[in-house]
């Protein structure tokens, strides 16, 4: 047998790679193999779609004449019916300039809904990757922390990462909502007995999305960078974490089922038709005075007394019999402000001066991941009075580093903030809460 | 059969589901998405600012007096301050959010959408039964395209049991970029139309999520409720748009084209939810006016519409 030199010519019909290979065999006659390794899934790059509104006869006419136009390859959506019915085309890339000069020579007006299919193709794609990933997620890697979720979904979370990491995280459960939903803790400890301790909530009112997907965020991520990160190592061998992340469930689940702006609890309130309390005016801080509305209708009904909500007596209860915690961070949405004592009143917390300067430093530390401005300063300056508030209560009770967060955004979304802020509201945000979660660590009192 | 031939399989089953739906709203199929842009988040150009003035104003009382204090419950924080305001506190805040309203009136269109990015100096007086005038320097920041600008503003918030709406002067001139222009015109020739009127829900939905060809009806609704929330803020309110509920389309009359909005409003102090309907009317010559503005009574036992 001599030896043999192969050229092979492979075509494949659409865009994508392809393998030559020659076999050379007696007599050196070549045999090519052609294969194309990759199925064609890139066709529709740059090609638009056209929504095109004729609004007479001679249009519509002059439109049936395009669609008759085989070498464009035009792809009818909506086809051409009559004036008052928009017709949907999609024009490949190579038929583009044709059409828009036909349309143009006929004064037809169109609009370009999708300015490249391919482009929405891969993204809608994307979506629904994530969306199957989503269903169920086999554990914490699995599960889209840029999306928000039901309270199902949440507890699940929680139930998995507590499994995935039994040495730090475990679940507690607090108390009861109303409505028989458990109210879950998750504590994140390295070890030791009562160490003091640091208290962070999100959701407590239950239209604040935004909140409840950062926390998830949060208990991932403490997980994720213990052992990597010095300061959160640091925090951990020295102090515990508490977290909860849904704290008003009943709320949580009606804004998913009912109505999407609910804030308060669900408990019925006697002798009236309107529903809930307001969770952050029921706590024992100047509780009954200005700041807060005593009517059950009103979106910051105080309750017929503090504590009156279970959600709110679970976390009372709690932090009393721990006895030991040292910060205190319940978080909100939207203004993106950071908050201190009081709320009630004017009168200036103790240590404003030491929760001023800390509040400048977390903030100034958020704002340096994407720009975002926070404002600060107290509650009763810096927002509105209002009084009952969680952490007025826990000031009080001699839990120093009390502040309450108002994430994004300023108005435009409001609490509606689109999913894909959740991620970079939630990193931002761990920037402040690692500046106030550090310096707790440092100045123990 | 392979992952990627399974993609191109799947492709083409969406495609030819969504082909020959009769479409009644300007909505996209809706299995194709156009891409959600991320919200622009402006890099301060100025150092991030420093809430000096609390330090500054607060003189801290000895221990027995402060406890004295903190049982007052029932303090009035109602005594107005006048003189110079810390611009970071919400007496100046609440004024400068009044300053955004009319221009949004003014000056507002599904192509600009002002917001209030900062307040930078402010100072209160008692006009004695006239009420109380703010002095204010903003700046203002187009939500679309993110331009900002600095103004000096007044508001007089009126005096009397009557009260009545703010009144608002500013030193601003109007917006410095021309080119929202050609996209208003082409919005407007559009939807000059007696046929095929739009029609839309839930802007944004429950996720955040606005179609990208109802962002400018989006956009005008919350200019349109800026004539609401103008009328009815106080140095006690702060008003949003929290969400467009529905936007109707009628059909056009002297030239403008006209919209039946049900928005939802959000108050910041009460934090209630305040639903009210209005009929916006715009083309890009006379600007966005808005009419028969109607409050809805807060319905206890409503459930609103819930979307997909």
């Amino acid at each position: 047998m001599g030896v043999c030199v192969c050229v092979c010519v492979c075509v494949c019909v659409c865009v994508c790679v392809c393998v030559l290979m020659c076999v050379c065999v007696n007599g050196c006659v070549c045999v090519c193999v052609c294969a194309c390794v990759r199925a064609c899934v890139r066709v529709f790059t740059r090609h638009q779609v056209l929504r095109i509104s004729a609004k007479d006869e001679l249009q519509l006419s002059a439109l049936r004449d395009l669609e008759a136009l085989d070498h464009l390859q035009l792809d009818i959506w909506i086809g051409v019916r009559d004036v008052s019915t928009p017709v949907d085309i999609r024009v490949p890339a190579f038929s583009l300039s044709t059409v828009k000069s036909h349309l143009d020579y006929y004064e037809i007006q169109y609009s370009i809904m999708i300015r490249d299919l391919q482009v929405a193709l891969d993204e809608e794609a994307e979506e629904m990757d994530a969306a199957t990933r989503d269903v169920e997620p086999r554990n914490t890697d699995a599960f889209d922390y840029s999306r928000y979720h039901t309270i199902e979904e949440i507890y699940n979370f929680q139930d998995m990462l507590v499994s995935e990491n039994p040495n730090l995280v475990s679940k507690i459960v607090i108390g009861r909502s109303y409505e028989g939903r458990p109210i879950n803790v998750l504590k994140f400890s390295t070890g030791g007995t009562s160490r003091p301790a640091i208290w962070l909530d999100t959701g407590i009112h239950s239209r604040e999305w935004v909140t409840q997907a950062s926390g998830t965020w949060f208990a991932k991520n403490i997980v994720d960078t213990y052992g990597k990160d010095q300061v959160l190592t640091a925090i951990l061998d020295k102090m515990d974490i508490f977290l909860e992340i849904v704290t008003n469930p009943d709320g949580f689940a009606y804004t998913h089922s009912k109505n999407r702006m609910w804030r308060k609890t669900r408990k019925p309130n006697p002798g009236s038709s309107c529903v809930g309390v307001d969770p952050n005016r029921n706590w024992d801080a100047g509780f009954g005075g200005a700041g807060a509305s005593s009517s059950p209708c009103s979106e910051t009904y105080r309750g017929p007394s503090a504590n009156s909500e279970s959600e709110v007596k679970a976390i009372v209860d709690f932090v009393k019999s721990h006895g030991n915690m040292k910060a205190f961070v319940s978080i909100h949405a939207y203004s993106q402000m950071l908050l201190f004592p009081y709320g009630f009143t004017k009168s200036p917390a103790r240590d404003h001066g030491e929760l001023n300067e800390l509040a400048k430093k977390a903030i100034t530390n958020l704002a340096s991941l994407y720009g975002t401005r926070y404002r600060y300063g107290s509650i009763i300056n810096t927002i509105y009075q209002a009084s009952g508030g969680t952490i007025d209560w826990t000031y009080d009770q001699g839990i120093k580093y009390s502040y309450t967060f108002e994430l994004r955004d300023t108005g435009r979304y409001g609490f509606i903030l689109p999913a894909n802020q959740i991620l970079p509201t939630a990193k931002e945000t761990w920037l402040a809460l690692m500046t106030i979660m550090d310096h707790s660590s440092r100045n123990s009192y | 059969m392979s992952p990627a031939l399974m993609r191109v399989l799947r492709v083409v089953v969406l495609l030819s589901a969504v082909r020959g739906a009769p479409l009644a709203t300007v909505t996209l199929p809706p299995v194709i998405l156009e891409p959600v842009p991320l919200e622009p988040v402006p890099v301060p150009s100025e150092p991030v600012r420093v809430d000096s003035g609390a330090d500054q104003n607060i003189s801290i009382p000895i221990n027995t007096e402060q406890q004295q204090q903190q049982q007052q419950v029932s303090l009035d924080v109602d005594v107005m301050l006048t003189g110079e305001l810390n611009p970071n506190h919400y007496p100046a805040r609440r004024a400068a959010q009044v300053v955004l309203h009319h221009l949004n009136t003014r000056y507002g269109s599904p192509y600009w959408w002002g917001a209030l990015r900062q307040v930078h100096k402010a100072t209160a007086e008692a006009l004695g039964d006239s009420g109380r005038k703010y002095s204010l320097e903003v700046t203002l920041q187009d939500q679309i395209s993110g331009t900002k600008e600095t103004c000096t503003a007044e508001v007089v918030f009126p005096g009397g049991p009557a009260g009545g709406p703010p009144q608002v002067t500013t030193s601003y001139e109007g917006k410095s970029e021309i080119n929202t222009q050609a996209q208003e015109e082409a919005l407007y020739n559009q939807y000059n139309t007696s046929q095929n009127l739009l029609s839309g829900h839930n802007l944004p939905d429950s996720y955040g999520h606005v179609a990208p060809g109802m962002e400018p009806f989006w956009h005008l609704g919350g200019v349109a409720s800026s004539f609401v929330m103008l009328k009815e803020s106080s140095e006690n309110t702060l008003y949003n748009m929290a969400q467009v509920v529905s936007v109707t389309q009628l059909a056009t009359e002297n030239n403008q084209l006209r919209f039946n909005y049900d928005v939802l409003l959000h108050e910041m102090v009460s934090q209630e939810i305040i639903h009210w309907k209005l009929l916006a009317s715009w083309s890009p010559q006379e600007g966005v006016k808005a009419s028969q503005m109607e409050l809805l009574p807060k319905c206890h036992h409503c459930e609103p519409p819930q979307e997909h």
